[in-house]
């Protein structure tokens, strides 16, 4: 999805690093990245390290990183183009929650413009772009993380480690328990409800699934306006 | 960080959590914080008695016989400006670092499958 835009920005001094958040590891992830093959860093996080150390509650996410390692632009959605699935027309055959969950879709708020048009400045200015923010501008936007959150990634993590070594009761139990504790935090969530074996729902395992919870906050608030001005 | 055991040694806990244990304290980049009595520097890290100093969760699993010791509670998710430094691999199982790329600008992605 990136490649286009990095063969663009490369030569301008931007690396771009894909990072796929995937308890199944380079199995899950591997269909796609095989099939995108990135000129750039495409990494496997399978311990889901991103979420922790930079604050991610969904995918997909970008952060700024300046020539010094300093961030300049915490988790914020990230697509590098208007992504297909707001415009894939629905078969008339498909199902009632098919129909609901595309109707869902397309009121997602996703800006790539935007996004990559401030990219872009950022690439050709530095730090003399408005859209580079300052160390305390990076902090005070940063996700504040209070203790049912932090207990929460130690119960996802929990989850994560009894899923691989093949205890699925255990999972549940502690995908249960970040999902109350962080409700909001759709990486988790997904996360999870990709892991159910075939024939189980997340509505009754987890109480909540995409469409379900989407519709309990509002589509156009599963992802935040973009912050450029 | 996944732990069978709350006393681990001190490099395994900086390389899972950030902090390193020094004389002059529980230390995370610029930031050091006192070590509680239970622990010595050199010594292993009792991890029950730092957690609660540094206002990290800490669960326990039963039945797996297991812990899970979460982030620092009470802050920002992100505690300094500066990129935190991780290594994850590619497809072929190689490692990359992030501060490899130093003197670029980078754009971080996260994405997934599912």
């Amino acid at each position: 999805m990136w490649q286009e835009l990095r063969s663009e920005l490369h030569p301008r001094g931007l690396e771009i690093v894909t990072v796929a958040l995937d308890t199944g590891g380079a199995d899950a992830a591997r269909p796609w990245i095989e099939a995108a093959r990135p000129a750039h860093p495409s990494l496997i996080d399978r311990a889901h390290l991103l979420d922790e150390l930079f604050g991610i509650v969904n995918v997909p996410s970008g952060i700024w990183i300046d020539e010094a390692g300093m961030i300049v632009r915490p988790p914020e959605t990230a697509y590098p183009r208007r992504p297909s699935f707001l415009d894939s027309p629905v078969p008339t055959d498909a199902s009632p929650i098919a129909q609901a969950r595309a109707a869902e879709v397309r009121k997602l708020r996703i800006e790539p413009e935007r996004y990559i048009a401030a990219l872009c400045d950022w690439v050709a200015r530095g730090a003399a772009s408005r859209f580079a923010l300052s160390d305390e501008a990076v902090l005070a936007r940063s996700r504040p993380r209070p203790i049912g959150e932090a207990t929460a990634a130690a119960h996802f993590a929990l989850g994560q480690h009894l899923h691989l070594a093949g205890d699925g009761d255990g999972a549940v139990r502690h995908f249960r328990a970040a999902y109350r504790l962080h409700p909001d935090n759709w990486t988790y969530k997904r996360q999870a409800w990709s892991l159910l074996p075939a024939g189980q729902e997340p509505l009754d395992v987890y109480g909540g699934d995409w469409l379900t919870d989407v519709r309990k906050i509002g589509a156009e608030r599963y992802y935040p306006a973009l912050d450029l001005e | 960080m996944i732990l069978d055991s709350l006393h681990v040694d001190p490099a395994t806990f900086e390389r899972q959590t950030g902090w390193a244990i020094k004389p002059e304290g529980a230390c995370k980049g610029a930031r050091c914080v006192p070590l509680p009595a239970a622990i010595t520097p050199g010594g292993p890290v009792d991890v029950r008695a730092l957690a609660a100093r540094l206002g990290m969760p800490l669960v326990r699993d039963e039945v797996a016989g297991l812990w899970a010791l979460g982030p620092e509670a009470g802050g920002r998710a992100l505690t300094a400006a500066q990129a935190p430094d991780f290594a994850l691999p590619d497809l072929a199982g190689q490692e990359f670092h992030l501060g490899s790329l130093r003197g670029r600008k980078v754009l971080l992605v996260a994405w997934a499958s599912w």
